[in-house]
């Protein structure tokens, strides 16, 4: 076949058209964001909710605080230290309306307790309950919280935890009838010096009382105010394995005195992993009947420990080691309505320099399958993301996604991201030592990105709706967590951001969309029913049949948990068929067409 | 690449006793990319889906068939076409959940060799110019590896490797001038920004310039025919390197986005200018063969 050099002009109009593809399908990557801010009617009309910012005016005036590190570490302080703000969700009075506790980090600053005034303000009575969080030297400074009821009296407990001493503080509104907390920490065998970034109440040995996973970040030998080395970073950018301990501690009940013991299991369950753990969540998800762990690393991939049969952890070989990403948050939900829990962990996204991409993991374990990730477009691209929370934001039937992101907004005009790029591109024993990092100074690393609001399309794809539904803040979220603050049916978003004010969007959700909730008692399982699976079978006013499995978590995302109250939405005209409780005990109950548009307290039922 | 690589020997017999088993540089190159990539796999897991590489591999090698078939009448030596669409593989690290930069990337870096051309020879290094063009169309979709794999011994093995790999194709005066320049550079540099000099070393460590200093910098058809003119055009690259590292000192942002690949907008800056300008003085005379001709990525 002889040359044809006349084609060539034709191949060079085809070498244009690639660029010009490439610029094109480049451009489409924001097909699935809506971009124009809306305006409530006409969010309400074509998306169905409507959120505004309700902080202020409800009395929410928290603030978040950031710590100040050793001198030594501070040219890389404003990252090192970016971390800190939470929120945790309970009704801690038991008055039926959920409570807010945010974290505070700075050496002096108080943790808050809001808790929800029958007009539907709220109040921080972190003082006088005693739960500010003894921020300060020698003690550490608060990273997150989590709530549950650790000797089952019929009151949350919360554990805040720290880079430092974690606290337990028992809640004494049972039998005293005074919301406030003891310090139990030590009686209890937990007082520990940790660098800890989350915490998570699960009943691993399904005996009735929760455990506590706590999960070190940096090491914890590591005394950040009174530091003897500026070695504390990670030993690589992907696989660091120099991360701090994580401790299993089981639940032994309350002593002669009702203080909660605790006993440190971690090396007999085999529990320990020395990642660099950014959060944690809990559930069945082989379907064996014991609640597994689920670990989100930052610098390195993520982790399932597979509990066998209460009696170890094993660390699943389900293609999760090497996909190694920056974990910050996992969260669990029913994505396409599959009665399983799918998994989604955020990551880091800043064009041109890094695109890691966050997960969305299929569930396909129970078949004997893997946790295949298949997130794409504004799934997998939510920027610097953080905490995130699965939740119906508009009672369709089918569950949303609300993302926080963004890690430091200083100077607009100012990145980072290139000094970034030179220690990350670094050999490990470079990364580690904190003098080879360029100082950060006043400059922005993924700074001032928007929060996601991802609305799923019938579990088919997700489109990017926040401005449109009015969420448009440009803070470094950290913490979200949902409840329906008011108990009007709908799903409420409460955001701790770091160095920022706190956030309520009060979520007002188009007329006609039906709902079902469940406020569950434990009663052979742990009070909280922490790991208490719900799965809800429904018909859709189109006819089709739905069904939607959610949760009890005794912590998600990032530095959060959602209230324990479960909300599904069904969308309008739906029909309850039934509802499943898979109790943490093993028991299953079945609810028959309970009602809907209604809360449903069911108490575990005892043979 | 065109003409099919010229067959010269990576290793030398030796005079007496044991000898290197002699293998033409291009297989040499070849092995190497295949090495780097399937250790990468096993050790990091880079290739991050084998439809990634399905797609870059698959296109790199049937554009290169296909329009060196079409525009020169006879089919070509692949091997290039194959380093090319594994160090798109490699190297590229776009938004999650597309494919498209991976064939389309594979598809520009082929195609460039036959449109982008000066006397007969292409300018630019087929992969550099997909990564700088996409870089500069695509900033949305697509970013290069920059980041290490892990902190392991591995790294460290494929490195030597390579280093002998190209001391034995007699390139290493490329390589060398270049690692020596960059790290003299960084020096410079941390005196200008107050930046370690370990902090400004850092990048060089990292696997893609292994690819850079391996491949890109070594292509036998995008380099200038002499070895001081290679030594001179290597020092050039590194000197607009470190122009471009020091960008963020100025109060000058339109050129931020050449911060995402230093090495690789200053070679496709600097390489087809010097080309360029060779071929130029050589007038009509056809061009100068390329000595000795390992690869190209």
């Amino acid at each position: 076949m002889p040359a044809h050099p006349s084609l060539k002009p034709a191949v060079t109009v085809l070498f244009c058209g690639m660029l010009c593809s490439a610029w094109w399908l480049d451009r489409q990557r924001t097909r699935n964001h809506v971009a124009h801010p809306g305006e409530e009617q006409a969010a309400l009309e074509r998306f169905g909710f409507w959120m505004h910012d309700v902080a202020a005016e409800q009395g929410v005036d928290f603030v978040h605080q950031q710590v100040t590190l050793d001198p030594q570490i501070a040219n890389v302080e404003p990252h090192v230290a970016a971390m800190g703000a939470a929120v945790a969700v309970a009704d801690a009075n038991r008055d039926g309306r959920p409570d807010l506790y945010f974290t505070n980090s700075a050496f002096g600053s108080d943790n808050a307790l809001f808790v929800q005034q029958p007009d539907g303000t709220f109040r921080d009575l972190a003082q006088q309950a005693g739960v500010t969080g003894d921020n300060g030297d020698g003690e550490g400074a608060s990273m997150a919280a989590v709530w549950a009821d650790v000797d089952n009296d019929g009151d949350e407990d919360l554990y805040v935890t720290k880079w430092g001493y974690g606290q337990l503080l028992r809640n004494e509104l049972v039998p005293t009838g005074q919301l406030t907390f003891t310090d139990v920490t030590q009686p209890a065998g937990l007082r520990r010096w940790m660098n800890s970034n989350s915490a998570l109440w699960f009943d691993y040995d399904k005996d009735g009382l929760v455990d506590l996973y706590v999960a070190g970040y940096f090491p914890d030998e590591l005394d950040l105010w009174h530091l003897k080395t500026t070695r504390i970073m990670q030993d690589s950018f992907e696989f660091a394995t120099n991360g701090g301990h994580k401790v299993l501690w089981r639940n032994l009940g309350p002593d002669a005195q009702g203080n909660p013991r605790f006993e440190d299991v971690t090396e007999r369950m085999h529990a320990d992993s020395p990642r660099w753990t950014l959060a944690l969540a809990s559930a069945d998800f082989d379907g064996d009947g014991w609640p597994d762990l689920y670990l989100a690393n930052d610098y390195g991939p993520e982790e399932l420990l597979r509990n066998v049969q209460g009696q170890r952890f094993e660390l699943a070989s389900v293609g999760l080691g090497e996909d190694s990403k920056s974990g910050m948050s996992v969260t669990l939900g029913d994505t396409r309505n599959a009665g399983r829990l799918d998994v989604y962990v955020t990551n880091i996204c800043k064009n041109g320099y890094l695109y890691q991409g966050n997960n969305l993991r299929l569930n396909g374990l129970p078949d004997g399958g893997k946790l295949e990730n298949v997130a794409a477009d504004v799934v997998a691209d939510c920027g610097w993301a953080w905490g995130a929370q699965f939740g119906d934001l508009d009672n369709d039937g089918w569950l949303d996604l609300y993302v926080v992101n963004g890690f430091v907004s200083a100077d607009p005009e100012r990145d980072y991201w290139y000094d970034m790029s030179l220690v990350a591109t670094a050999a490990g024993n470079v990364f580690e030592d904190t003098r080879n990092w360029a100082p950060i100074g006043g400059k922005s690393l993924s700074g001032y990105e928007r929060s996601r609001v991802l609305q799923s399309q019938h579990g088919r794809r997700y489109l990017d709706v926040a401005a449109a539904v009015g969420v448009t803040d440009l803070l470094d979220g950290r913490a979200v967590a949902l409840a329906d603050l008011w108990n009007r049916g709908v799903l409420d978003v409460i955001v701790a951001n770091q160095k920022g004010p706190a956030l309520i969007y009060r979520n007002d959700v188009a007329p006609g969309r039906d709902w079902i909730g469940f406020d569950l008692t434990g009663a052979a399982s742990n009070r909280s029913a922490i790991g208490a699976q719900v799965t809800l079978r429904w018909s859709a006013q189109d006819g089709t049949e739905q069904v939607q499995t959610q949760i009890i978590e005794g912590g998600s995302g990032f530095c959060s948990q959602n209230d324990r109250r479960l909300h599904f939405g069904l969308g309008p005209g739906a029909r309850v068929s039934q509802a499943t409780i898979l109790w943490p005990s093993g028991r299953e109950q079945v609810l028959t067409a309970p009602q809907v548009g209604a809360l449903h307290a069911v108490t575990e039922a005892t043979p | 690449m065109s003409p099919a690589p010229a067959p010269v020997s990576v290793a030398a017999p030796a005079r007496t006793g044991w000898r290197l088993p002699t293998i033409k540089a291009p297989y040499v190159f070849s092995s190497l990319i295949t090495l780097i990539l399937v250790v990468g796999q096993l050790k990091f897991g880079i290739v991050g889906g084998w439809e990634r590489m399905g797609a870059a591999l698959g296109t790199a090698l049937a554009a290169e068939l296909l329009l060196g078939r079409l525009l020169r009448g006879k089919y070509p030596n692949v091997l290039s076409a194959y380093i090319t669409g594994n160090s798109v593989v490699i190297l590229s690290k776009p938004a999650p959940g597309i494919l498209w930069p991976y064939w389309l990337g594979a598809l520009v870096a082929i195609t460039s060799k036959y449109v982008l051309t000066y006397r007969g020879r292409h300018l630019w290094n087929p992969t550099n110019f997909s990564f700088c063009a996409l870089l500069l169309i695509a900033p949305h979709s697509m970013s290069l590896l920059s980041h290490q794999w892990g902190n392991d011994v591995v790294t460290w093995f494929v490195l030597g490797l390579g280093l002998l790999v190209v001391q034995r194709a007699k390139l290493l005066h490329i390589s060398g001038t270049y690692a020596v320049a960059f790290c003299l550079l960084a020096g410079v540099r941390s005196l200008l920004t107050g930046r370690e000099w370990l902090t400004e070393i850092g990048p060089i460590t990292g696997p893609m310039y292994m690819l850079l200093m391996f491949f890109m910098l070594t292509d036998p058809r995008t380099v200038v025919s002499t070895r001081r003119g290679r030594v001179i055009v290597v020092l050039i690259i590194a000197l607009v390197e470190f122009g471009i590292r020091l960008l963020p000192q100025t109060n000058f942002r339109g050129l931020d986005v050449l911060l995402t690949g230093p090495p690789i907008f200053a070679l496709g800056i600097v390489g087809p200018i010097a080309l360029w300008l060779e071929l130029r003085r050589q007038g009509a005379a056809p061009a100068r063969a390329p000595q000795p001709a390992p690869a190209v990525a």
